[in-house]
C-alpha cells in the first residue's frame, strides 16, 4: 500500500481529498483503546480551539491567534504513531500539535491569555510554545523556519545514534520557502531521520495553494533530492495513521527523510480577523459536512460498537479539561513584572536549559 | 446553563461592528460551527459561529444594529434539556456600557528602573597566564580552541562550506577531519540559511554546534535563522529552550573584494538581546574566547578577521585557558585620551598610541574583545580618568558600535569628559574595489592619530 504517489493530477482547492493512499482496510482497524483515544484527542483538540476563539472575541487573547480546527486528524493520528522519544517542531498553527504531544491544556490556555501559568510563562503567545519534557520544539513565526530546525533535531538524532524521528510540520505555503529545499537536501544527503509533514489544508492566508505552488503535487517536492512522498487523506485519520506508521519505519530504519502531504482543510479563518473572501462558504460546509475528520471516526466507532453513553462520556470530559483550562487561563495572574529581564541568557557554567552543566 | 454569546472582536483593535444579520432564528438548533451572524466593521464582513452546540433561546440584538460594543452579550444559547424561560430578558442596550476587553495591565509600579540594555551578567575574573607560552598564529588558536574542546566534549561538532576535507576556505578547521572525523566535522553544501537553522535545531536538541560562515557577509542568508531562532527563543519559551552555538567566520573588510565582501557586522548583531557577540584581536584572546564561546549557554556570534589569521602572537599552551566573554582589555595604558576598538583596528590603535607618543600625549586602548554584552564599566573608569574618548571600528558610522559607546559613556561619565567623545569608523559608502578609494574608506592608523589630536586640543595648550 506504501507506494510512492507520482503524478497526481492538481486538485482545485476545496475539492474533497481522495482517500487514496493510506485507507485502511476494516479488518486492520487499531484496537479500540487506540480508535477511542484518537476520537478524544481530536475533539479536546476541536473544543479546545473553539474556546480559545471564543476568548479571543471577548478581547482575553491577543495578536494572533491560528486556529487548528478541521486538522485535527492530521496530529492526532501521526501522533498516535510515534515513538517515545521522537521530537516535534511545527509553526505558529501549533495548539493541537501540543494537545495531540500530551502538553496540558492549563499551560496552552493559560499562555494564550499571556500569563504566568503559561507554557512560556506569558512571554510567547500562541505562536511560541515548548516543552522540552514532551519534546515539542514549538512553535515557530516565520514561515518555514521550522523546517531546517527538524532536520537540526533529527541530526541530534543521528548523532546520538537513537532510534528517533523528528517530525517537523510545515504548511502548503511554508512549502515555497528556500530554506524547506535547503532542508530536504541536507536530510536526504545525511539520511536524517526527518518526517516532513506538508500540512496541506489549501490556502496559505488568502492563496490557494494552486495560485501559489507550481508542479503537480506537494508530495513530489523532494523528488529532486529522492526523497520519497505520498499524498494521504488528512480528514481520515485512519489514513493519516497507516500513512505515517510507514513513514516513520522508513525514517527510523535509516533510510532518511520522508514526506507526507496531508491534505485537509481549516474551517476557520487564517487568524482571527480574516474576512475569508477567498473561498466560499459553500466549499467550507461540504468539507465540514462530508469530511469532517470527528464525524468520520465517531461513525467508525458506531461501527465497532462504542456507545453513545461512552461518547457522551468523553464529550463531557473534554468540556472539562477545557473549562478547566480557561477558568485557569482567566485566574492565573499576568507575569511578574521582573519577568520582563529575565530568560534573556542563560548564566555561564550554570544548567543549561536541557539541564546539563 | 444558558450561555450568552457576546459581540466578538474580530481584532485585537475592534471596539465596536454592526449587527448585520441573523442567519437563525430563536428556537434553532445549532452546532458549533455553524454561522449564526454576520457582523460588519469599517473594515470588513464577517460571520459570527457558534460556539457551543445547542438551541437558540433568544437574539438579543436586532439585527441592522449600529455601534454594538465588542463583549455585549448579542443571543442566548440554551443547552440540552434547558427551557426558553430560563432566559433572562436583556439587561444592556446594545449600545450600553460594554465590559473593557482585555485584562487591565498590571501596575507597573513595582518595576525597578530597568536598565536601558538588559545585558545582566556577572563575568568571571581575567585569567592569569603562568604556564608556557607559545607563538603562535590567530589561525592556528581558533584551530586550537576547537580541537581542544572536542576533546573534552563529544558534543561539540564544526559544521560549514569547506571546513572538513578542504581544510577550511582560510584554513581555520586545518587538522580538524583527520582527528574527529565526518561525524564531527561537516562540510556543508552552499546553503547558509540551511546550515545555520540546522544548527540550532541541533543546538535545541543539546548538541554543541560550532558554525563556519565562509564569511559574515554569507550570514546574511541566515540572519533570520541566527536572531529569530537562536536568539529569541529563550525568551519566547519562558527560559526552556537555550540555544549553545557558535557562530564563527571572518568578519569585516578584506583586501580587494569590494562592497559584497567587506562589511563589518559586529553592531548588526549587538544591537540584539540574547545573543553574545565577541571580536577578538590577538591570538591568546582568539583562543580562550572561542573556548568560552563554546561552553556558553547561549548563542554567540564569534567575529573574526581575514587579515588576522597569518598574524602571531604569545598564547599560553594551557588546555584550560579561557577567556570570560564581556570583559575588555586595556593593551596600552595612558592618561590623556581613551581609544577604543576591536579585532584588526585594536593594532591600528596601538601604532597610532605610539605616533601620539612622540606629540607628547599618552593614550589608553582598551580592546574591547567582547561587544555584547559590553564592558561599560572599563570603558567608563579610563574615561574617569583620561576625560577623552575615541572610538575605533571598520564599520559604517551610522548605528555603529561607536555611536553606542558615546551613549553609554554619555550616560555614565558626562561629567568627567572634557572634549566630545569623537568616532573613526569606515566611511558611510558602500566598499569600493580601487586600491586608492578602499583605503581612503577604511579607517587609517593617521585617521585615529588626527582624530585624537583634534580631540586634545586645548588640552595641549592648557
Ligand atoms: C517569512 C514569513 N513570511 C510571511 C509571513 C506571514 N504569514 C504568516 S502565516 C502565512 C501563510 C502560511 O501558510 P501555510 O504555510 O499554508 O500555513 P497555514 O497558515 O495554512 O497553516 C503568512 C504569509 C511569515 N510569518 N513569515
Ligand atoms: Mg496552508
Amino acid at each position: 500500500m506504501a507506494e510512492t504517489v507520482k503524478a497526481t493530477r492538481k486538485r482545485k482547492p476545496g475539492r474533497p481529498p481522495k482517500a487514496a493512499a493510506g485507507a485502511t482496510a476494516a479488518n486492520d482497524l487499531p484496537a479500540r483503546d487506540d480508535l477511542v483515544a484518537m476520537y478524544r484527542d481530536m475533539l479536546l483538540i476541536r473544543r479546545f480551539e473553539e474556546k480559545a476563539g471564543q476568548l479571543y472575541g471577548m478581547g482575553q487573547i491577543g495578536g494572533f491567534c491560528h486556529l487548528y480546527i478541521g486538522q485535527e486528524a492530521v496530529v492526532v493520528g501521526l501522533q498516535s504513531v510515534s515513538k517515545p522519544g521522537d521530537t516535534v517542531v511545527t509553526s505558529y498553527r501549533d495548539h493541537g500539535h501540543m494537545l495531540a504531544c500530551g502538553m496540558d491544556a492549563d499551560g496552552v490556555m493559560a499562555e494564550l491569555t499571556g500569563r504566568e501559568g503559561g507554557y512560556s510563562r506569558g512571554k510567547g503567545g500562541s505562536m511560541h510554545m515548548f516543552s522540552r519534557e514532551k519534546n515539542f520544539f514549538g512553535g515557530h513565526g516565520i514561515v518555514g523556519a521550522q523546517v531546517p530546525i527538524g532536520c537540526g533535531l533529527a541530526f541530534s538524532h543521528k548523532y546520538r545514534d537513537e532510534a528517533n524521528v523528528c517530525l517537523t510540520y510545515l504548511g502548503d505555503g511554508a512549502v515555497n520557502q528556500g530554506q524547506v529545499y535547503e532542508s530536504f537536501n541536507m536530510a536526504a544527503l545525511w539520511d536524517l531521520p526527518v518526517l516532513f509533514v506538508i500540512e496541506n489544508n489549501q490556502y496559505g492566508m488568502g492563496t490557494a495553494v494552486t495560485r501559489a505552488a507550481a508542479g503537480r503535487s506537494l508530495a513530489d517536492r523532494g523528488a529532486a533530492y529522492g526523497i520519497p512522498g505520498r499524498q494521504v487523506d488528512g480528514m481520515d485519520v485512519l489514513a493519516v495513521r497507516t500513512a505515517g506508521a510507514e513513514a516513520l519505519d522508513h525514517c527510523r530504519s535509516g533510510k532518511g527523510p520522508y514526506i507526507l502531504e496531508m491534505k485537509t482543510y481549516r474551517y476557520r479563518g487564517h487568524s482571527m480577523s480574516d474576512p475569508a473572501k477567498y473561498r466560499t462558504r459553500e466549499e467550507v460546509d461540504a468539507m465540514r459536512k462530508q469530511h469532517d475528520p470527528i464525524d468520520q471516526l465517531r461513525d467508525v466507532l458506531h461501527k465497532q460498537d462504542v456507545t453513545d453513553d461512552t461518547l457522551k462520556g468523553i464529550d463531557a470530559d473534554v468540556k472539562a479539561i477545557v473549562l478547566r483550562a480557561t477558568e485557569f487561563a482567566q485566574t492565573s495572574p499576568e507575569p511578574d513584572p521582573s519577568e520582563l529581564f529575565t530568560d534573556i541568557l542563560l548564566p555561564v557554567g550554570g544548567r543549561t536549559a536541557a539541564g546539563e552543566v | 446553563m444558558a450561555i450568552e454569546i457576546l459581540m466578538p472582536a474580530l481584532s485585537p483593535t475592534m471596539e465596536e461592528g454592526t449587527l448585520a444579520k441573523w442567519l437563525v432564528d430563536e428556537g434553532a438548533e445549532v452546532r458549533s460551527g455553524d454561522v449564526i451572524a454576520e457582523i460588519e466593521t469599517d473594515k470588513a464582513t464577517m460571520e459570527v459561529e457558534a460556539l457551543d452546540d445547542g438551541t437558540i433561546g433568544r437574539l438579543l440584538v436586532a439585527a441592522g444594529t449600529e455601534g454594538v460594543k465588542v463583549n455585549v452579550p448579542i443571543a442566548v444559547l440554551l443547552e440540552e434539556g434547558e427551557a426558553a424561560g430560563a432566559v433572562p430578558a436583556p439587561a444592556a442596550a446594545a449600545s450600553g456600557e460594554a465590559p473593557v476587553a482585555g485584562a487591565a495591565p498590571a501596575a507597573e509600579a513595582a518595576v525597578a528602573a530597568p536598565p536601558v540594555v538588559a545585558m545582566a551578567e556577572t563575568v568571571t575574573a581575567e585569567p592569569v597566564a603562568t604556564g608556557a607560552m607559545a607563538e603562535i598564529t590567530v589561525r592556528e588558536a581558533l584551530r586550537d580552541a576547537m580541537a581542544e574542546e572536542m576533546r573534552s566534549d563529544d558534543r561539540v561538532f564544526v559544521m560549514g562550506e569547506e571546513v572538513a576535507e578542504y581544510q577550511g576556505a582560510y584554513k581555520v578547521t586545518q587538522g580538524l577531519l583527520a582527528e574527529f572525523g565526518d561525524r564531527r566535522v561537516i562540510d556543508t553544501p552552499i546553503t547558509e540559511q540551511g546550515f545555520a537553522g540546522l544548527g540550532v535545531g541541533a543546538a535545541f536538541g543539546d548538541l554543541r554546534p560550532v558554525i563556519e560562515f565562509m564569511t559574515f557577509n554569507f550570514a546574511m542568508q541566515a540572519i533570520d535563522q541566527i536572531i529569530n531562532s537562536a536568539a529569541k527563543t529563550l525568551y519566547m519559551s519562558g527560559g526552556q529552550m537555550g540555544c549553545p552555538i557558535v557562530f564563527r567566520g571572518p568578519n569585516g573588510a578584506a583586501s580587494r573584494v569590494a562592497a559584497q565582501h567587506s562589511q563589518c557586522y559586529a553592531s548588526w548583531y549587538a544591537h540584539c538581546p540574547g545573543l553574545k557577540v565577541v571580536s577578538p584581536w590577538s591570538a591568546a584572546d582568539a583562543k580562550g574566547l572561542l573556548k568560552a564561546a563554546i561552553r556558553d549557554p547561549n548563542p554567540v556570534i564569534f567575529l573574526e578577521n581575514e587579515v588576522m589569521y597569518g598574524q602571531s602572537f604569545d598564547v599560553p599552551t594551557d588546555d584550560d585557558w579561557v577567556v570570560p566573554i564581556g570583559r575588555a582589555n586595556i593593551v596600552r595604558e595612558g592618561s590623556d585620551v581613551t581609544i577604543t576598538a576591536f579585532s584588526i583596528m585594536v593594532g591600528r590603535a596601538l601604532e597610532a598610541a605610539d605616533k601620539l607618543a612622540e606629540q607628547g600625549i599618552s593614550a589608553e586602548v582598551i580592546d574591547l574583545r567582547t561587544i555584547r554584552p559590553l564592558d561599560t564599566e572599563t570603558i567608563v573608569n579610563s574615561v574617569k580618568k583620561t576625560s577623552r574618548l575615541i572610538t575605533c571600528e571598520e564599520g559604517f558610522p551610522f548605528a555603529g558600535v561607536g555611536s553606542e559607546i558615546a551613549m553609554q559613556v554619555m550616560e555614565q561619565a558626562f561629567d568627567w569628559l572634557d572634549a566630545p567623545v569623537a568616532r573613526v569608523t569606515g566611511k558611510d559608502v558602500p566598499m569600493p574595489y580601487a586600491a586608492n578609494l578602499e583605503s581612503m574608506a577604511l579607517p587609517q592608523i593617521d585617521d585615529i592619530v588626527a582624530t585624537a589630536l583634534a580631540t586634545c586640543e586645548g588640552f595641549r595648550g592648557a
